[in-house]
């Protein structure tokens, strides 16, 4: 009989505790027992994705890397990717700690009882469904897929100024002076595409290759993209003289805090589009 | 043996300091360590013990614990290394295990985010990461098992040392093409070579103390080994003494003290070395009692180095392998000049 109570208990009970159940990156589900209050964010692109969904104020302590929007530098910092101070972690009594799949603190966080979401956005669809997890945990469902339709519209806004005179001309976008390229199939690559830019590096050279040298020499992209300090020191690489884009002006160099927003898949992703946007616009009114 | 590591082991300048007294000296610096590590919290010391009680039993217990037990596996590994090649400059990470280490974990990333993309399957992913401490310790003793193959045993042990830096050079050399395929291993394999105690739950403990219960015995056992060799090949042999067998057992024990170490705690390079470096220069002793303060030393140089990562710039904190890098490194630079002012 006690049983069967019990089990009217549980019938009656769960569905009006508001437990949420979300799965992970790594294919982990993970069940809060209440939207998450105290969350701590060791990945700069989830701490802008939870700001965007309006819950900046529920993070109670960062990554060193995360560092917009503003008020997220004043909290705690707990560290790297490979340095997470656990103790001062615990100390900040999260409910929800949210990092890259590939954290070292993983392992020993949930050993200690703490409910951990691993998220690693990789490609705009990645961006899509992390965002969507998020909101679920913050007790928000339906704020993802809204947010991600902003970024989604932003984007758009964003393509249809592209001058018509450059759609449709090829792109080599550096993320590390070896070189290393963002390739199609990485979430750059895809707004590149958005963007009606034709990347160099094809997707079947994988996100983010390196590459030899020569090989953007071969492709002679029609414009180049980087942070400003590699787009000036690009001239200056053994026969690089003599890429027609650099010659002709035809880069655009970003700003190190700019350039940020172009290399984080979160909220900001329409923004970075819009800079893209911008910069080719700026080399369309330069033409002769 | 050579003139210079003769003198570089030089014993001696404290003929008061016994190998007993060494020894109660080591343990009662392993108790303030210990007591040390308990006390050094998140937000600099603190000493109220009453309070922090769940953040000691879940943190810094098992992390102090850890630390030290690492140390000991280390400077015993170091000592065992130092006395097989009678060379004071061996180190335990020579005869290929941090590189055999490194590959192993780059192996099961790449191999996870490999699969994990072709088969869509996402617990793959999570698999590899559980797997790469298991990859790690497989890894470390895989290198030295590569090592003995090449040489054929250990007999030669010159050839064992090349061996080892060449198996050392191709494991870089294979982990690094990995890397090129997957890149995103890359950040795993650094994160995870990178020294530190951080992370060393009461699991790391158990493994740690479970390779430390298995090997100080045994490496005591045979320690009379390593004093024979001492008088060179032949001299041991005509003790007795099967040198290759017993070669090879100590090799053994080497790997397997390393291998936990680096497969919990990362490369936390200069402890094995420096440990029965500190020892030597102190008292002069057989190699049974030189396993076990060095053993002893390396828990006390690797606690207090993670007490010290835990509280130099609290709250941040510091990766323990840079600072025994930099102790290592200040320490035999002092150690070379004083005998280079004293020859």
């Amino acid at each position: 009989m006690r049983w069967c109570r019990a089990v009217w208990l549980a019938w009656a009970v769960l569905p009006a505790s508001a437990a949420i159940t979300v799965t992970d990156d790594r294919g982990q589900a993970l069940t809060l027992p209440q939207p998450a209050q105290r969350i701590v964010s060791l990945l700069p692109s989830l701490t802008e994705g939870l700001c965007a969904l309006q819950a900046c104020d529920r993070l109670v302590g960062v990554d060193r890397f995360s560092n917009w929007p503003a008020q997220v530098r004043q909290l705690p910092q707990l560290g790297g990717l490979e340095d997470t101070t656990i103790e001062r972690l615990v100390r900040l009594q999260p409910d929800l700690v949210v990092a890259a799949v590939s954290a070292r603190a993983l392992g020993r966080l949930q050993a200690l009882g703490i409910p951990v979401l691993a998220l690693e956005p990789k490609s705009l669809a990645d961006t899509r469904r992390v965002l969507d997890v998020l909101a679920q945990a913050i007790g928000k469902p339906g704020e993802g897929e809204r947010l991600w339709a902003q970024i989604d519209q932003g984007v758009n806004a964003a393509a249809a100024r592209v001058p018509p005179a450059l759609r449709g001309q090829t792109v080599y976008f550096e993320v590390a002076s070896a070189p290393y390229a963002a390739g199609a199939s990485s979430f750059v690559g895809e707004l590149l595409t958005r963007l009606q830019l034709v990347n160099v590096v094809p997707a079947a050279m994988g996100p983010f290759p390196k590459l030899n040298p020569e090989f953007v020499l071969r492709a002679q992209p029609a414009i180049v993209m980087a942070t400003a300090r590699a787009v000036a020191e690009m001239p200056g690489r053994p026969g690089w003289s003599a890429l027609k884009a650099l010659q002709a002006g035809r880069s655009c160099g970003f700003a190190e805090a700019r350039y940020e927003m172009l290399v984080r898949p979160g909220p900001r992703l329409a923004e970075a589009a819009g800079l893209i946007a911008d910069c080719l616009v700026t080399l369309d009114g330069r033409k002769p | 043996m050579n003139r210079g590591s003769l003198s570089l082991a030089r014993p001696a300048d404290h003929p008061a300091l016994t190998p007993g007294r060494l020894g109660a000296l080591l343990a009662l610096l392993a108790g303030l360590v210990g007591v040390l590590g308990l006390a050094a919290g998140s937000e600099g010391w603190s000493w109220a013990w009453a309070e922090d009680r769940a953040l000691i039993q879940a943190i810094r217990a098992p992390r102090t614990l850890g630390a030290l037990a690492a140390g000991a596996l280390l400077g015993l590994a170091g000592a065992l290394a130092q006395g097989l090649f009678r060379n004071p400059l061996a180190d335990p990470f020579l005869l290929g295990s941090a590189a055999g280490a490194g590959l192993g974990v780059v192996l099961v990333l790449a191999a996870g985010s490999v699969l994990a993309a072709h088969l869509a399957w996402q617990p793959l992913g999570w698999l590899s990461q559980s797997g790469v401490v298991l990859a790690a310790f497989v890894g470390a003793l895989g290198g030295v098992a590569l090592t003995l193959l090449l040489a054929g045993g250990a007999a030669r042990p010159l050839k064992l040392l090349l061996c080892g830096v060449v198996v050392g050079v191709l494991m870089g050399a294979v982990s690094d093409l990995l890397l090129m395929a997957s890149p995103e291993a890359l950040r795993g394999r650094q994160m995870f070579l990178l020294g530190t105690t951080g992370f060393l739950g009461w699991t790391a403990l158990a493994w740690l103390a479970g390779a430390l219960v298995l090997a100080l015995p045994l490496a005591l056992r045979f320690a009379r080994v390593l004093d024979a060799l001492v008088l060179g090949d032949a001299s041991a042999a005509s003790l007795g003494l099967s040198l290759p067998r017993l070669r090879l057992l100590l090799v053994a024990l080497m790997a397997l003290a390393t291998g936990t170490a680096v497969s919990q705690a990362g490369l936390v390079g200069f402890v094995g070395l420096v440990a029965p470096h500190l020892v030597r220069r102190l008292v002069t002793v057989t190699h049974g009692p030189l396993l076990l303060l060095s053993a002893a030393a390396g828990a006390v140089l690797l606690g207090a180095a993670d007490v010290a990562a835990r509280s130099v710039i609290a709250p941040q904190e510091l990766p323990v392998g840079v600072l025994t890098a930099l102790f290592g490194g200040v320490y035999l630079l002092v150690l070379l000049r004083r005998q280079g002012s004293g020859a």
